[in-house]
């Protein structure tokens, strides 16, 4: 019976996904949630960090390697196929990327590189101690936020 | 009937009169902020917690420590298009201003020349700073670098472009008191400084009327974005439902609870805000504890509102 049920809960995972990757959905949906997934990541592994580093959570040398190493790994993906056209706020109702990406790509993928490079210098500093890593928040924070500044649409 | 019509004549050219006196520009007197001294260090803090590089300095240039105020940033809005001018000390800037001259534009909305300037220079916001912080901001600016860049005029269809038109709108709209009145803690009240006079959140965060004037019963409770797209989100207790520790901490780093990461402008207030003292954060957060819980308002017909009931 057991048996059964692990065969019926694999059967009913494999559908899902399937469904999840389902033709109806289009290239640009799926962009979309991609890109919306990615940004997710990011926010559960700056969460521990960033939470050791305002002190809301103790620092624990470990945890916050293995965050830092996530937020490196997330960063250093080539992001070419995220930002198809037709992606913007002004062709999806769900999307909150401007449609100035699309007429400022080298800036953007500037922006992209200034978060790597901040990224790199927290993973160095992450497991060293607390003091080490909340030096290296700064600069990532102000990566994120000079790429919302001009990419990401105001909203709630 | 002939006597009729002369009296109505005198009471029309009365009452043209008297709109011309309401509608005059109204400096605070020279000799008065003359008297002030400024100090170039306090004024640095002022400066940030004014937010002035923000929108004077030139478009996609990165915050420094002495930013270049060229201007050159342009707002679109329903009113026409305006553009940040240069406000360095040079002769294209306020180089050659007096101090009392630059304090006036900020304090009252009031040229060297005598004229208003439009309200998206934020001086509704401004008039309710202490002039001796006023002063200080003075002083800060003559200290950055000059900048020869000429200020260009605003895009300004008739009929906002008529100046004194913008008597009538000051006398409509201006807001001389606090807006959160009544019993505050110190900490509350600096807060208030630093929220209702200094930072001009209100300019963002407030819905306007179909006038473009606060709508200040639905104060902080969000309001469309200026640039068209976009809202900017209810930061009273019933919009922004974050502790006040939250609240410091995106202040600072710019980092919200869940680790999301603040955009648009106010990655720009973020910049400035971090250049604050710790207590000015919290008094910030504070205030806006103490402000009114206020559902995002529904939209006024004809402001251009369509995102306040997301």
């Amino acid at each position: 019976m057991r048996r059964l049920t692990k065969i019926a809960c694999l059967a009913a995972t494999a559908l899902t996904a399937t469904s999840a990757l389902a033709q109806d959905q289009s290239p640009e949906q799926t962009a979309l949630e991609i890109r919306q997934g990615h940004m997710l990541n990011y926010a559960a592994n700056l969460g521990v960090v960033g939470g050791m580093a305002r002190g809301d959570r103790e620092y624990d040398a470990a945890a916050a390697q293995v965050a830092a190493d996530n937020l490196l790994h997330l960063a250093s993906i080539n992001q070419s196929y995220y930002w198809p056209e037709g992606t913007s706020n002004a062709d999806m109702e769900e999307s909150r990327a401007l449609p100035a990406i699309w007429e400022n790509m080298a800036d953007f993928d500037a922006k992209q590189e200034t978060l790597l490079q901040a990224v790199t210098a927290l993973q160095a500093a992450a497991g060293t101690d607390l003091a080490t890593l909340q030096g290296a928040m700064g600069a990532v924070g102000q990566s994120c936020g000079g790429c919302h500044e001009d990419y990401r649409e105001s909203d709630e | 009937m002939r006597r009729a019509l002369t009296a109505l004549g005198a009471l029309a050219l009365v009452g043209a009169g008297v709109a011309w006196w309401l509608t005059a520009p109204d400096p605070l007197p020279e000799e008065e902020l003359a008297a002030l001294q400024g100090d170039a260090a306090r004024g640095r803090t002022i400066f940030a917690a004014a937010g002035c590089a923000s929108c004077h300095v030139a478009p996609d240039s990165p915050t420094t420590d002495a930013p270049v105020l060229a201007g050159g940033q342009r707002f679109v809005t329903q009113f026409g298009t305006f553009v940040a001018p240069n406000i360095s000390p040079s002769p294209q800037g306020v180089g050659d201003w007096t101090d009392a001259q630059v304090m006036n534009a900020v304090l009252r909305g009031v040229s060297p020349e005598g004229r208003h300037y439009y309200p998206a220079f934020p001086w509704n916001a401004y008039n309710k700073a202490d002039p001796q912080d006023v002063a200080d901001l003075v002083a800060h600016l003559r200290t950055l670098p000059p900048s020869d860049a000429e200020s260009l005029p605003h895009e300004v269809p008739f009929p906002f472009n008529i100046r004194r038109s913008l008597g009538g709108w000051k006398l409509l709209f201006m807001q001389t008191d606090w807006v959160i009145a009544g019993d505050l803690t110190p900490e509350q009240e600096r807060g208030r400084y630093l929220v209702e006079a200094l930072g001009h959140c209100g300019e963002c965060h407030t819905p306007r009327n179909i006038l473009g004037g606060l709508r200040t019963s639905a104060w902080l409770s969000g309001a469309p974005d200026p640039s068209g797209t976009g809202h900017n989100p209810n930061i009273t207790p019933a919009g922004l439902q974050w502790s006040e520790a939250d609240i410091v901490a995106m202040l600072q780093s710019g980092f919200t609870p869940d680790f999301d990461v603040v955009g648009g402008e106010m990655s720009e207030v973020v910049a400035n805000t971090a250049q604050l003292t710790d207590e000015d954060r919290q008094a910030i957060a504070a205030y806006l504890k103490a402000v009114p819980p206020i559902e995002s308002a529904a939209p006024e017909p004809g402001t251009g509102d369509s995102t306040a009931e997301e």
